[in-house]
């Protein structure tokens, strides 16, 4: 379809303190071809070309790896479609008419920065805190000297793609970053290389967790619904069996 | 200007080493007082960064995105070469060494490239003792594939997304330093210019993109790891953001330019759709181990295909042209890069391309489904498996192989490439280009050193598969905090820089005034349409064949396209607040230099070598005519806004003879 004819409501917010509000757009001629990204590029160059302010939105890479663009459309973070990211997202996934309502991610520890942009600084702290193997360049022995099972290997690399884009957060209730703080837990401890640290690991990480002002889990597991690539919350899950560990069987205390 | 290559003396294959073991170092003491910036926190960035915080320097790190772990090296999908030879089928560090002189098509350094083969085995250990995964076998042991232009298997991967996690090691070692408060991260920081001070590269004046403010930063050293200037293009497969202003700057204040007009086209992308495209994407190489590349034989079943009367399943297996097998037997599907994209222009031009806009060739996995599928049938003794039995066993296991990259295709073209031939196009991937720099991957200015795909060093006139992630890893880890020392062993009895010198605070004012000038235009069109603008020209003119003639039309349309955005460029808002649209007109200002200086430099170059195809130079069946006798330099430009001044390193080759590249 070639001239699709839509009606957009979207969230503008001068900074982190004005107050936002929602504004309509209309806009036509949209190719449903098109990525969503692509169709808010048409509206902003038809603001600029009226000489109107457009619209802040954050996008990089385009192909669902950056992990930067942070759009919720129509209630759903990177939109409706399941493990899709907002800029993998095309509008023949859309009908013709449709109002599409478009919002930055509301969690207290991303405040925004303009309209649909949030500032996701807590998520490097969070890694900052333990999200590493603490290894210097030169240290390592072969590569070959660590055989790791095949499935295992697999399932590390289930949680360590993670793009750290926040969905999950945007998606909880209580605005929890469990499923970003248990992938990469999950991802370290499930390699031989990670477990020598793993006790200190996931106690500094789920403090920082807290210090940013996420909210708790209560398993609601909308995070995984949401998630682009399909984290999935047994990673929670291994994160929990890990913290009672290390708090209960062990005593490195977290500093 | 000084402008030597610094290459020690001694047999190749011991340069390195004996160098490694004689250069001058910095003790432990003095680390701690010498500062270096680094901008960019990619590959090369983010392990420069990392290694140097923990060889105890003091180090600033700045990166335009919101997080160092969303720098382009993020998309890299297919995989990462080193010499190990796991696979015993005669790989070696010299193997790898000559594929990339020769896949380069001998325009690179020797030496360097010597280096980057040996030091390739050490970023795999590193990567796996950081707890990169991997692919393994059943027995655990590391897993390897073929890309192309190689005979061997070196290639280690992570499903699709090697990139992602090699950049998520380096950016959690970079954490790491960071949180031991060895490294102060600078994030939504763009660098606008470069300080310099009695002739060395001294600091920065960046633009905290949150607040417009502009700040001064000084150092002893300026390392930019900023990644390469495919967004000239403006279609390219870089990420949006992506641009060369950070070694524009550099090249602005005297660093040179080396080879600009070295563009990597990539034979395997998914075609434009239509004019509101923001950007291509690609189709991982690694698909050209399975996949087989064709067109119809006939113009008629093309044109039927193009105008929707057939698919590409109508067409009979003997009315397929599979050209690269037909034309490069020994390689097949599995050509070089710059090789395969020249074939899919030479069938589109033909009037074989099966798009509707007639520029896309088959990318069939047809062949492999049945072959797979029989072979996993045979090893789960279903002798009697039937054609749809053997097709489901054999999707799977191209599912497993490139899953992620086959639903990434079906998102944005809304076909199954499972049941449909994938259709792809060469689209702008990488620039061997950048900076140049000597041995110790220093710029011709002092103190200033460009790593990963910033500087020009490896990759010739033409890189290899799953080398861009090998050199961006091997500079920022492995070369660069040794050759580093070079320079700051001299810098020890210096004092810190003080970033409100007179050089910072006229640096800073001028930037200023610089952003102050843009944003009074207040003119009529949008920076991005200029942008786009540009990049037809620079694809039609400097794309994947060019002459002398367009090249000079190319040349004077960039600079009246220049003069019109200088005159009628419109950037919405404030310069002091989040201004998206000021950032981009920032750097399309600079890709309109560089764009002329890419027509230049292709004019220079009168011969075809690599991604370079001039078309007055090529052999009677249509392959590039390399003329080594007057053109194995490396061009060096120094800019100038009239004219830029062409200095030449010739090229040496005392290890490898220059022969004709053949894949036939």
């Amino acid at each position: 379809m070639e001239n699709m004819k839509l009606k957009l409501r979207i969230w503008r917010q001068g900074g982190k303190y004005p107050k936002g509000q929602f504004v309509e757009y209309p806009l036509d001629g949209v190719n449903d071809h098109m990525s969503f990204l692509e169709m808010l590029d048409v509206l902003n160059e038809k603001l600029i070309s009226q000489k109107e302010d457009p619209i802040a939105f954050e996008h990089d890479c385009r192909e669902g790896i950056c992990g930067t663009c942070s759009l919720v459309i129509n209630g759903y973070p990177h939109g409706p479609m399941q493990q899709t990211t907002a800029c993998q997202l095309h509008m023949r996934n859309f009908r013709d008419g449709e109002t599409i309502t478009i919002e930055p991610w509301r969690s207290r520890a991303f405040p925004i920065v303009k309209d649909l942009v949030v500032n996701r600084d807590a998520f490097d702290r969070i890694i900052q805190a333990g999200g590493y193997i603490s290894i210097d360049t030169g240290q390592a022995q072969d590569g070959n000297a660590i055989p790791i099972e095949k499935d295992q290997a697999s399932h590390a690399f289930d949680a360590a793609t993670c793009i750290g884009c926040g969905a999950c957060v945007a998606a909880c209730p209580n605005a929890s970053a469990m499923l970003f703080l248990g992938a990469k837990v999950s991802h370290l401890a499930q390699v031989p290389q990670g477990k020598v640290e793993a006790e200190t690991r996931v106690q500094r990480m789920v403090h920082q967790h807290d210090v940013e002002g996420f909210g708790q889990c209560s398993n609601i597991t909308a995070c995984e619904a949401e998630c682009p690539k399909g984290i999935s919350v047994e990673h929670i899950a291994r994160l929990n069996r890990q913290y009672i560990a290390s708090t209960i069987g062990s005593e490195k205390v977290a500093n | 200007m000084p402008f030597q290559s610094q290459v020690p003396p001694g047999e190749l294959s011991e340069k390195w080493k004996q160098y490694r073991s004689s250069m001058p170092l910095v003790a432990p003491n003095n680390k701690r007082r010498l500062e270096v910036i680094i901008v960019g926190t990619g590959l090369a960035g983010g392990a420069a960064a990392a290694t140097f915080g923990e060889l105890g320097y003091k180090v600033k790190v700045f990166t335009f995105h919101d997080s160092p772990r969303r720098a382009h090296s993020i998309a890299a999908q297919g995989g990462i070469n080193a010499a190990k030879n796991y696979q015993n089928d005669g790989d070696s560090v010299y193997r790898l060494f000559y594929d990339t002189i020769k896949g380069g098509d001998y325009r690179s350094r020797e030496a360097n490239v010597h280096r980057l083969a040996e030091v390739s085995v050490n970023i795999i250990d590193q990567a796996v003792a950081q707890g990169v995964p991997f692919a393994r076998d059943y027995g655990g042991l590391l897993a390897n594939r073929s890309f192309g232009g190689v005979q061997v298997s070196r290639t280690f991967y992570a499903r699709g997304q090697t990139g992602q996690q090699l950049l998520l090691g380096a950016y959690q070692s970079l954490s790491r330093q960071i949180s031991l408060g060895n490294v102060e991260l600078f994030n939504r920081h763009e660098m606008i210019d470069l300080v310099m001070e009695d002739g060395k590269a001294r600091g920065i004046i960046a633009r905290n993109l949150l607040t417009g403010e502009t700040e001064r930063h000084a150092a002893h050293a300026v390392v930019l790891g900023t990644g390469g200037y495919g967004n000239v293009f403006y279609l390219s497969t870089n990420a949006m953001n992506s641009n060369g202003s950070a070694a524009w700057r550099a090249v602005k204040q005297g660093a040179y330019m080396a080879n600009p007009c070295f563009t990597q086209i990539h034979p395997t992308c998914i075609p434009v759709s239509g004019e509101y495209q923001s950007k291509l994407t690609l189709m991982s190489e690694s698909l050209r181990n399975d996949g087989r590349v064709w067109v119809p034989k006939s113009q008629d079943d093309a044109a039927a295909i193009r105008e929707g009367r057939k698919t590409g399943l109508d067409i009979a297996e003997g009315d397929r042209d599979y050209y690269l097998e037909r034309r490069y037997p020994a390689f097949g599907n599995l050509v070089p890069r710059d090789v395969a994209s020249r074939a899919a222009k030479t069938a589109c031009d033909e009037g074989l391309g099966v798009s509707p806009t007639g520029l896309a060739v088959y990318l069939d996995f047809d062949a492999a489904i049945t072959r797979y599928g029989k072979s996993k049938a045979h090893s789960q003794n279903e002798h009697n498996a039937d054609k749809n039995r053997i097709r489901e066993l054999g999707v799977a296991v191209i599912e497993e192989k490139y899953g992620n990259l086959f639903e990434m295709y079906e998102k944005i073209t809304g076909e199954d490439p499972y049941v449909m031939p994938m259709k792809i196009y060469p689209a702008v991937h990488y620039t061997m280009g950048g900076l140049w720099v000597d041995y110790n991957l220093q710029t011709n200015i002092p103190g200033l050193f460009a790593i990963g795909e910033a500087n020009f060093s490896d990759h010739g006139a033409n890189r290899l598969g799953a080398s861009a992630l090998m050199q961006g890893l091997a500079d920022g880890y492995f070369v660069l905090p040794y050759t580093i020392g070079t320079f700051l062993s001299q810098e020890i009895r210096n004092p810190q820089v003080d970033p409100d010198g007179p050089a910072f605070m006229e640096a800073e004012a001028k930037a200023q005034e610089r952003v102050n000038r843009l944003m009074g235009i207040n003119g009529s069109k949008s920076p991005e349409t200029f942008h786009r603008e540009l990049g037809k020209i620079m694809w039609e003119y400097c794309g994947m064949a060019r002459n002398a003639e367009g090249l000079q039309k190319g040349r004077r349309m960039i600079r009246e396209l220049r003069e019109e955005f200088w005159r009628d460029v419109y950037v919405p808002g404030q310069i002091k607040e989040y201004n998206p649209e000021l950032e981009k007109a920032l750097r399309v200002a600079d890709f309109l230099e560089l764009g002329e200086l890419m027509m230049l430099d292709a004019l220079d170059r009168a011969e075809s070598c690599g991604g370079h195809f001039r078309e007055e130079y090529q052999t009677e069946d249509g392959e590039a005519l390399r003329r080594d006798d007057e053109f194995a330099y490396v061009s060096a430009w120094e800019w100038d806004d009239t004219d830029p001044i062409l200095h030449k390193e010739e090229l040496i080759f005392e290890n490898v003879e220059l022969k004709t590249r053949s894949y036939k």
